[in-house]
């Protein structure tokens, strides 16, 4: 922060060297308002310049030197005094002295280690930021430039189903299925309910996708859940043996890889809550955790080759089409 | 030949929705009566006895297939402070909650009306479906189901206010 004084002021600019072609992404603000942010993976280098602009051209800045952080760190909302770095980079632009007209420096922080995801819930935040520093006697002028951290997955070894018989006895009985365990962002959740015992009358079933963000340790755990989903899956009564469907799309919603026990700060962990609602708006629920992760680049082959497994499921043998074959890049936010 | 597997789908980048395979349905239970019918009526008011010990009953009818129920089809009479007993029952046993009875009238009961008090007409209708709502309501509840009282309410004779509480259910 620069206040208004009779001496010299300057105004810091971060600009990164690959700001034209680096991909930029949307994520939320703590107001809940949604921002653009240059996006970066573990490991990726940092690098750019720091233009200092002096606002009274002809008067000396003295400073006691400049620098750049690269801060990674977890704030949580009741304790905003605490910030735990996780990372803490740092390189000196200048020694102290005197500007006496604007410069630029140039920094690169290499391959820089972004082991978290960015992530903005409801009692943490965990960001990371550029911060630019000119240090002096009275007050610093710093300026900050947050950048967005995604995590990224590749498809489990392991992916089993989940498969489980619930009930209250001699009043219902259901199986219920989901075809994977662990889900990327914008895959799709397929599953059935099947109805072994129907003694109470069933107005309507929906599957919610919540939420549960953890905060703090021991006995000072909270947890807060939030409802991203409800989606009606059934509509009436069923009767014993008949399979509802579910084909759930989670590209449509806003959420997060799973993150679990992060710099043993927090956690943010989902779940498919299964609801069934009977004619007298009593509720019965299971919920059952489910793992997301986020989905690298892929880059498509032939579009042909999408059509040959399509009409595959439709007919069961190859049909290749005369296509034009195109390349796409597909990035996953 | 065989439609390709999940798996290959998945390594191409393209979703597999298609319906996971379910067992199909035995005709008897999609087109046989569903085994959750529960039907209880209130109707049939009766005023009986003569001044200050004059009260209405009800007949409370039950038709069900649920096996928890000794009866399939059974009736009783019932007076305005059966289903408060039952409900306070209830409200003590089990971990339901209870929902509201229709009101008790106190005012009705106050000499010097215009008209019948309780024993008027329309109030007497107006009670008949207030305790139909309740009855039902809490006859479909899983919980209450386990409840002897319920049981002793729908389907014996007359209530033995002595009675042991206790559940149906082991």
């Amino acid at each position: 922060m620069s206040f208004f004084s009779f001496g010299q002021s300057a105004e810091i600019d971060v600009v990164l060297n690959d700001a034209e072609t680096r991909k930029r992404v949307e994520h939320k603000t703590e107001d809940g308002k949604k921002d653009k942010y240059y996006l970066f993976y573990d490991g990726e280098t940092v690098s750019g310049k720091v233009n200092v602009t002096l606002k009274n051209p002809g008067k000396r800045l003295e400073h006691q030197g400049i620098k750049i952080e690269f801060i990674g760190q977890i704030e949580l909302y009741y304790d905003r005094g605490n910030h735990h770095e996780f990372v803490s980079l740092v390189k000196d632009l200048a020694r102290p002295g005197e500007m006496t007209q604007s410069q630029t420096f140039d920094f690169e922080f290499t391959h820089v280690e972004k082991p978290y995801e960015s992530y903005t819930g409801q009692n943490v935040k965990l960001r990371y930021f550029l911060r630019a520093t000119i240090s002096r006697r009275l007050n610093d002028i710093a300026k900050e430039m947050d950048i967005v951290v995604h995590t990224l997955s590749t498809y489990p070894e392991m992916n089993s189903s989940i498969k489980m018989e619930v009930g209250i006895e001699d009043c219902l009985h259901i199986e219920f299925e989901y075809n994977k365990s662990k889900y990327h962002l914008k895959d799709v959740i397929v599953g059935k309910i099947y109805f072994l015992l129907v003694r109470i009358k069933i107005k309507h079933m929906e599957i919610d996708i919540i939420k549960r963000e953890t905060t703090g340790t021991g006995p000072n755990v909270f947890h807060e859940n939030d409802t991203i989903a409800k989606y009606e899956i059934m509509d009436g009564a069923p009767v014993r043996g008949e399979s509802i469907p579910i084909r759930l799309f989670l590209a449509g919603y806003e959420l997060t890889p799973t993150m679990r026990d992060i710099n043993k700060k927090f956690s943010v962990r989902y779940y498919l809550n299964l609801v069934l609602i009977d004619e007298e708006e009593r509720r019965y629920f299971k919920q059952q955790e489910i793992t997301l992760w986020r989905k690298g680049d892929i880059v498509r082959k032939s579009m042909s080759h999408q059509a040959a497994i399509a009409s595959q499921r439709y007919e069961g043998s190859a049909n290749t089409g005369n296509k034009p074959s195109v390349q796409n890049q597909d990035e996953d936010n | 030949p065989p439609p390709p597997p999940r798996k290959m789908a998945e390594a191409l980048g393209v979703a597999d929705t298609r319906r996971l395979h379910s067992k199909p349905q035995d005709l008897n239970d999609a087109y046989g009566p569903p085994s959750n019918f529960l039907e209880i009526d209130i109707f049939n008011p009766q005023t009986v006895g003569v001044g200050r010990s004059k009260y209405t009953t009800y007949e409370v009818r039950m038709r069900t297939n649920l096996p928890i129920f000794k009866m399939k089809d059974s009736c009783v009479r019932r007076r305005y402070s059966d289903f408060e007993w039952l409900k306070s029952e209830l409200e003590r046993d089990s971990k339901i909650v209870v929902p509201p009875l229709p009101g008790k009238a106190l005012k009705r009961q106050l000499p010097f009306r215009m008209d019948e008090g309780i024993f008027e007409e329309s109030f007497i209708e107006e009670r008949r479906v207030g305790l139909e709502q309740f009855i039902n309501k809490i006859a479909g509840h899983p919980l209450a189901q386990n409840e002897r009282c319920l049981h002793m309410f729908l389907q014996e004779e007359s209530i033995d206010r002595n009675y042991v509480p206790g559940k149906v259910r082991q």
